[in-house]
């Protein structure tokens, strides 16, 4: 019987395999966010607040809690991250009327305290880095992650100007993996003209500098989603080692009591 | 005066008499318990009935907290769950307790049922016990799915939708069926509510009431064991069988350590993987529900998948119905069928240790199909997915309806006099 069993999961275990692309088919940049780099966590909520909260809400995220769980006084939080004249124990909403947003996006910009839940981390760093120019948009700009979406730019004074243009890119087979010249040993390239490229001097950061802020964002974006994380692996792994110790002691103790039966 | 058994067991003296006097205590306690006896040579398998009843008695607790917070309103239903989630104290363990004990309470119910088709525990004179539990699956199943409607999130709605608009498949008044539960034109603030209270009041009792019967017979007529002996044909002096040994306090302490292995499992999963990788909770429920704006790709949770394939698998007409309502009654069967189990297995035997090959077969088969439909249910449906969504529906039913003639036809091992 096991080995029936066993051969059946055999059988059926190929067919859960499935690989993370994104909904239009784009490769999503991979990142690792750390909920414990408090000091990319308040870089993030900074950019939050001055870039996202205008338009965006993340209305089940309370400043306090941010306050708190980012190691931030919550003196300062009132001082800096507060534009508003809102509460320090208030949620991080904001006064745009979502009927008029609506008018002037298409559709009223999310919310986005489970943005991250909802579309995942690289999800998030990937589609905010993939803004370029297109005139046929309203606002100037269209997205690869998320072709036609509404929202501008925001951030493009930081980027610079993206544009979509060709160039020779590295060539990959089918498992993703460089295709090598056998001849030269070097790597081969091919023309593609869906390569972004930024226009140099456009922005205020280098390319670098930019990506490391989006990374905090999103970041910050992925605690915000999960606010309880650090708390359920520092509870999670007592909570294991708890339990594993109720079993040994019960195994024992069984032992113990079985030893009668045979 | 006597009233009740008077020979029934009492204590010699103390508050435990007192209560005998007035309470079968003592005697229920033996009954059940100290002189309830089990074959000694239970294995793994017997432990998930246990963590059942555990995940039971996690599901009824963690469902009391929630409802203290949760608010059951179109309007306030997510929001009241980030409530939980974010500004309760400890509201997260509770909620990912509740939506991850929902998962694990399909995985054992699941193991416990695969258990007893193996070993035939559904055959005379444990009939009963097998009804009882396949209404309780059956609730189970009506619970997990009102239940799910309850975070407002997109999936939770669209599920919803899809699952109640194939009663509409039903000719003639299967529109009007449809309005009727949901009590609106769509999925409303109404079918919310009336869900809610399915989902803590109605449906919980259905199922408490259910165990009960469920443990009431099998306490009557003893558990089977892994190789379908009887035990009380061996009885020693005392009236003890020779092969059981009494439910407390040896297998009780033998089920703690499968307690003990399930509690591990449940904390890796709630405290480090809550969303079950999606099949627990899906990604499209951290939106709220949105009737004007449906999800890319709409599934029922796992554990309604493997029907849900066999539903979609049913892509033709056929004497003169058509293929959603033929859908619909394929699903309704394949579950139907399982009610009669113990009247379709015709093998002198019970234990799949004694049985023949063919039965060996058919069970793997009916498992892979089983897992491959599960599987199928998630993902969005192809042409060549159909196909194999049909064969495996085709061979699912194949395993109940061929069962009469092949557990017949083969050649059975003989089965020892006393438990191995």
């Amino acid at each position: 019987m096991k080995k029936l069993f066993l051969l059946s999961l055999m059988l059926v275990m190929p067919l859960f395999a499935q690989t993370s692309v994104a909904s239009a088919g784009v490769q999503l940049d991979n990142i690792q966010v750390d909920a414990e780099d408090k000091a990319s966590l308040q870089r993030g909520m900074k950019t939050f607040v001055n870039y996202c909260l205008g338009c965006h809400t993340a209305q089940y995220q309370r400043y306090s809690r941010a306050a708190e769980d980012l190691h931030m006084p919550e003196k300062l939080v009132v001082e800096h991250l507060i534009f508003s004249d809102q509460k320090v124990g208030q949620q991080m909403t904001n006064a745009m009327d979502s009927k008029l947003a609506a008018d002037w996006f298409g559709a009223p910009p999310p919310d986005l305290t489970n943005e991250v839940n909802l579309r995942g981390a690289d999800w998030v760093y990937t589609y905010l880095r993939s803004f370029y120019v297109d005139d046929s948009r309203p606002y100037g700009v269209n997205n690869v992650v998320f072709p036609s979406v509404g929202m501008p730019n925001v951030m493009l004074e930081l980027q610079g100007i993206q544009s979509m243009t060709c160039a020779q890119v590295p060539q990959h087979d089918a498992h993703g993996v460089a295709v090598i010249d056998s001849l030269t040993g070097k790597a081969l390239t091919q023309e593609s003209c869906d390569v972004l490229s930024v226009a140099e001097g456009t922005g205020s950061m280098n390319q670098a500098q930019f990506d490391a802020t989006v990374y905090d964002l999103t970041n910050f974006m992925a605690y915000m989603s999960k606010p309880y994380k650090t708390d359920s692996q520092r509870i999670g792994m007592w909570a294991i080692l708890f339990s594993l110790l109720l079993t040994v002691i019960f195994y024992f103790l069984k032992k113990e009591f079985w030893r009668d039966v045979h | 005066m006597a009233v009740g058994n008077p020979n029934r067991a009492k204590a010699e003296s103390g508050i435990i008499r007192w209560i005998d006097d007035r309470f079968p205590l003592t005697q229920m306690w033996q009954d059940h318990m100290s002189k309830y006896y089990a074959a000694k040579n239970f294995n793994v398998w017997y432990v998930f009935g246990v963590l059942s009843l555990l995940v039971l008695v996690n599901q009824i607790i963690t469902g009391i907290w929630l409802t203290m917070s949760y608010e059951p309103s179109a309007e306030g239903a997510f929001a009241s769950i980030e409530y939980i989630m974010r500004d309760v104290e400890m509201g997260w363990i509770i909620r990912y307790m509740h939506s991850s004990g929902a998962s694990a309470f399909f995985i054992v119910v699941y193991l416990h049922m695969f258990r007893g088709l193996m070993y035939g525990s559904y055959q005379k004179p444990r009939e009963l016990i097998w009804l009882f539990g396949m209404a309780i699956y059956l609730a189970l199943m009506a619970e997990g799915f009102f239940g799910y409607l309850l975070p407002w999130g997109q999936m939770s709605y669209w599920g919803a939708q899809v699952i109640l608009s194939l009663a509409g498949a039903i000719p003639i008044v299967g529109e009007d069926l449809v309005q009727w539960v949901r009590g609106d034109f769509l999925i409303s603030g109404i079918t919310l509510n009336r869900f809610f209270s399915l989902h803590v009041i109605a449906l919980p009792i259905v199922i408490l009431a259910l165990v009960v019967l469920h443990i009431l017979a099998l306490h009557d007529v003893g558990s089977s064991n892994p190789d379908g002996i009887e035990i009380d044909q061996d009885k020693d002096e005392n009236g003890v069988p020779v092969d059981g040994v009494a439910f407390w306090p040896y297998h009780v302490i033998k089920d703690l350590v499968a307690v003990g292995v399930f509690l591990t499992v449940f904390c890796l999963v709630i405290f480090f993987f809550p969303e079950g990788g999606g099949y627990f909770i899906e990604k499209p429920n951290y939106e709220p529900a949105n009737s004007l704006k449906t999800p890319e790709h709409i599934a029922p949770v796992w554990y309604f998948t493997p029907y849900y394939s066999m539903l979609r698998a049913i892509t033709f007409p056929l004497f003169g119905l058509d293929a959603k309502f033929l859908g619909v009654i394929t699903m309704g069967a394949a579950i139907a069928i399982l009610f009669v189990m113990p009247w379709l297995d015709r093998s002198p035997v019970q234990s799949m240790r004694y049985k023949g090959w063919l039965s060996r077969i058919w069970l793997a088969i009916f498992v892979v199909s089983f897992v491959i439909l599960g599987y199928l249910g998630t993902v969005a449906a192809t042409e060549g997915r159909t196909m194999v969504a049909q064969l495996c529906t085709a061979l699912y039913f194949a395993y109940f309806l061929l069962m009469p003639f092949y557990t017949r036809m083969e050649a059975t091992k003989p089965v020892p006099a006393r438990v191995v």
